[in-house]
């Protein structure tokens, strides 16, 4: 309204208005309009005249009248509309009001819908929410007296409980890691883990994403004598399952008996089981226990075993978040998502597991081919500018897996003594022995992808070199980095669980068919033979036939 | 997502394990406003980072008057100094398209064309230029490829004007979390393709003001986006499966949205094996 140019607002606030209100252009106000004779000349305030009051009052009293007529469709009326729009603007004082005017008549229209006041009260809503909020305050509850904490803790020595907030700091320096609140959650959902499960050692490995829930895992070794009971256990359910698939297989072959004729066997044979790695040792050195979110109970994934592995490197999938998700793909999987998750995590810690080269020795007094290594304590770390300059201040300190799907290479088992023979001579072929990478070796061996270097190193600051952090990141597997400073590194993972490829992934093909029957004469179609050819055919036949006859005779004679 | 809300916006995207490091973030926060300041933008967008072997380019995006209009976009090696990119062109989409591996991190770095597409660099050679194709285009076309494919913002945040421009919905009030669950209440932020081939029954649901994109649902294949409740339910997040690394993040009831893009600028073309 101040921009008006004639207005004047300081001296004679009032009369600005007026003035303004009046200077509003508008065409001559024809009769039927409301506002008729305000604008005459001789009702105009600013005339010296006196206007006739009386007119004045009627034509306000008819513009009053029909400002206040009652819409037939909402029953609202404009005089009481433009009262509220009015009390609202001055009440909320928004910036720029003329341009938004039409939505704030909007919201007051709609504002005339809800309901002012109510008898029945309206039912709180409990927001989605608080399940998960619920989940994480329990986390931070302090479980049992701390007396029995302690006494526990002095009978089994107390497990390592990692850092979490000291290494998410750290790899947070190369922009790497979850917020601070969830890395929280983590930590306090380990801690929890590590009092309900018999745990020796612990480390936060990774997140994997998936389409519907998300994988938190933690890696962990636990003490030796519940590990022998378990072992006992999975056998004990193992042998009840072959019991049974033997009881499937028996009855399958009498009904077979009584069908007739009997179909043609198939001639395929299953590539040799390769039994799985003892757990503690190779691709089951440690156990890893998952959950979708912190809060969430844990789950123990099932050991790994080498045909999982060597079929998860032939697949691609998304994980779904759902542990007993079936995995549907070509070559079929052996086991749902918790096992091709499993695999993908032995396969990804295989690749990926560095530690500054010298952090781990092996042990001095074994001589065998060693599997083990232990900390060296007299490791001098070499400073950041060094680890950045070359891979080979990195080592492996996770075996390499072999083709077959082991770390230790094993002569394939012969299943059954029927097939021996045959077996045998595809095996020699076999027989030789896959060799990997040895432990501890650089990183600097490792093969890229084509033009593209396993491994990408860089300093986390170039500006503070003397803080810096050396962050390694695999460009095998997208996702997996690890960092070095001083004696402290750690790995970790966080993506969807896949290997790089720089070329389309191709499923592999299925075998070609099987034919149904061993072609023989019996069974092959032949053209069907012409008059001459069946003449020709009768004619030898009697030839046959005579022959043999005198020949009969010729013996009868000589009788 | 918004420069200036930057730091809430990368936590609430941190699930996915990437983001920026302290050092990185305070440089966004110097040079960013000055950026705005330089160019006269009234919106700068921090659109992401796209990893190279060598080093990462970190991308902005500056908005007009017109949010829907083609954005302007810079990159940065080190967060701080801004150079402008130029316009993709149709013909460098098709050519970056075939190009595969990792970003090397130069973007003078030349990628040679007679080994990936002999037609193009026979083309390039009679018109008097050399069959190569530098690093930078590769980064221009994938900027827009992933913007046009994997752009998006949630249903309501942006009105179209009668007079065809597009501006911030003042009046969005954020999702309610029944609607912020499904994919049809999240359009692509880009030119729409497929509202034209809409019946007029699918039609007359829409709002023109505000229905003016397209939506997720009909993304071709069929879950290309994995769409979760973080952090307790209390953020939507979106990722693309097509392009992994874009992870879009809404909180319902609030204004707060916006994306960002952690990746290595490849697409992933084996989605279709992988669902």
């Amino acid at each position: 309204m101040d921009q008006s140019p004639e207005s004047d607002p300081a001296e004679e606030p009032q009369s600005a208005y007026l003035q303004d209100a009046h200077e509003v252009r508008h065409g001559p106000y024809q009769p039927h309009e409301p506002g008729y004779g305000l604008d005459q000349p001789g009702y105009s305030p600013y005339e010296d005249e006196i206007p006739d009051p009386q007119t004045r009052m009627l034509a306000i009293k008819n513009a009053k009248a029909y400002l206040l007529k009652t819409s037939t469709k909402s029953g609202l009326n404009l005089y009481d509309h433009f009262a509220n729009i009015l009390t609202k603007i001055l009440d909320e004082q928004p910036a720029n009001t003329v341009d938004i005017i039409e939505n704030i008549s909007q919201d007051v229209k709609l504002a005339q819908f809800r309901k002012k006041m109510d008898t029945l009260r309206d039912e709180y809503v409990i927001p989605p929410t608080v399940e998960a909020a619920e989940k994480y305050k329990a986390l931070f509850v302090k479980e049992g007296g701390e007396d029995e904490q302690e006494e526990l803790e002095e009978e089994m020595g107390q497990p390592s409980l990692p850092n979490v907030m000291e290494t998410a700091f750290y790899f947070e320096q190369a922009g790497i890691g979850l917020s601070k609140d969830e890395s929280y959650y983590i930590f306090l959902a380990l801690k929890n883990l590590i009092n309900v499960q018999p745990i020796q050692t612990c480390r936060f490995w990774g997140k994997i994403l998936g389409l519907e829930m998300n994988y938190i895992i933690a890696e962990v070794q636990l003490r030796e004598e519940e590990e022998e009971e378990e072992e006992t256990e999975e056998e004990g359910e193992e042998i009840i399952a072959e019991e049974q698939n033997e009881m499937d297989e028996a009855e399958e072959e009498d009904e077979q008996k009584e069908k007739e004729p009997e179909p043609p066997k198939s001639t395929y044979k299953p590539p040799p089981d390769i039994p799985k790695e003892a757990n503690g040792t190779g691709t089951n050195k440690y156990v890893y226990f998952v959950c979708n979110e912190p809060g969430k109970p844990w789950v123990k994934l099932p050991p790994v075993t080498p045909a999982q592995i060597v079929c998860a490197r032939q697949i691609k999938k998304f994980f779904t978040g759902h542990l007993d998700a079936p995995v549907v793909s070509f070559p079929p999987f052996p086991g749902n998502e918790a096992n091709y998750l499993r695999a993908q995590i032995a396969r990804i810690s295989a690749g990926t597991h560095v530690s500054p080269t010298g952090f781990y020795q092996f042990p001095v007094d074994e001589e065998e081919e060693a599997d083990t290594y232990e900390e060296n304590l007299e490791f001098e770390p070499p400073p950041v500018a060094e680890m950045v300059e070359s891979l080979a201040t990195w080592a492996h300190h996770v075996k390499e897996i072999l083709k077959q799907g082991r770390c230790v290479w094993i002569k394939p088992a012969q299943k059954s003594e029927e097939n021996e023979e045959e077996e045998e001579e595809e095996e020699e072929e076999e027989q030789q022995e896959e060799r990997g990478q040895a432990l501890l070796t650089l990183i600097s061996e490792d093969e890229g992808i084509k033009d593209i270097p396993a491994w990408t190193v860089q300093a986390s600051t170039d500006l503070i070199p003397e803080y810096a952090v050396a962050i390694l990141q695999s460009n095998r597997w997208p996702g997996a980095y690890a960092f070095a400073s001083g004696r402290k590194f750690e790995n970790i993972y966080f993506g969807w669980g896949h290997k790089y490829n720089s070329e389309n992934h191709t499923p592999a093909l299925p075998p070609p068919a099987e034919a149904e029957f061993p072609s023989d004469p019996g069974i092959t179609e032949r053209a069907d033979p012409t008059v001459e050819e069946e003449m020709a055919f009768k004619a030898a036949l009697e030839e046959a036939l005579a022959a043999a006859e005198e020949e009969e005779n010729e013996e009868v004679e000589d009788d | 997502m918004e420069a200036l809300s930057l730091p809430a916006a990368l936590a609430l995207v941190a699930g996915g394990g990437a983001g920026l490091s302290p050092e990185r973030r305070a440089a966004l926060g110097a040079s960013l406003p000055l950026v705005q300041r330089d160019y006269r933008f009234e919106r700068v967008w921090f659109w992401g980072c796209i990893q190279g072997l060598r080093g990462a380019y970190y991308i902005a995006e500056g908005l007009g008057p017109d949010r829907a209009a083609p954005r302007c976009r810079l990159y940065s090696l080190n967060c701080l100094d801004w150079s402008l990119l130029t316009p993709a062109t149709e013909e460098m989409l098709v050519l970056a398209e075939q190009l595969k591996g990792h970003f090397q991190g130069d973007p003078s770095f030349e990628y040679s064309l007679a080994e990936i597409n002999a037609e193009a660099a026979a083309r390039l050679v009679q018109s008097g230029k050399e069959p190569v194709i530098k690093e930078e285009a590769r980064l221009i076309a994938t900027i827009e490829q992933i913007d046009r494919a994997v752009g998006i913002v949630p249903r309501g945040a942006f009105v179209k004007t009668p007079l065809g421009s597009v501006h911030e919905n003042r009046y969005f009030e954020g999702l309610s979390l029944v609607e912020a669950k499904k994919l049809s209440s999240y359009f692509h932020f880009t030119e729409p393709a497929n509202l034209k081939n809409k019946t007029l029954l699918e039609k007359a649901d829409l709002d023109p003001s505000t229905d003016f994109l397209d939506s997720l649902e009909h993304d071709i294949p069929r879950g290309s986006w994995s769409i979760q409740l973080e952090k307790g339910g209390t953020v939507v997040v979106l990722r693309s499966l097509l392009w992994l690394g874009l992870t879009f993040y809404h909180v319902p009831m609030t204004k707060q949205f916006g994306y960002v893009y952690f990746g290595t600028g490849e697409k992933n073309l084996d989605l279709p094996f992988m669902l």
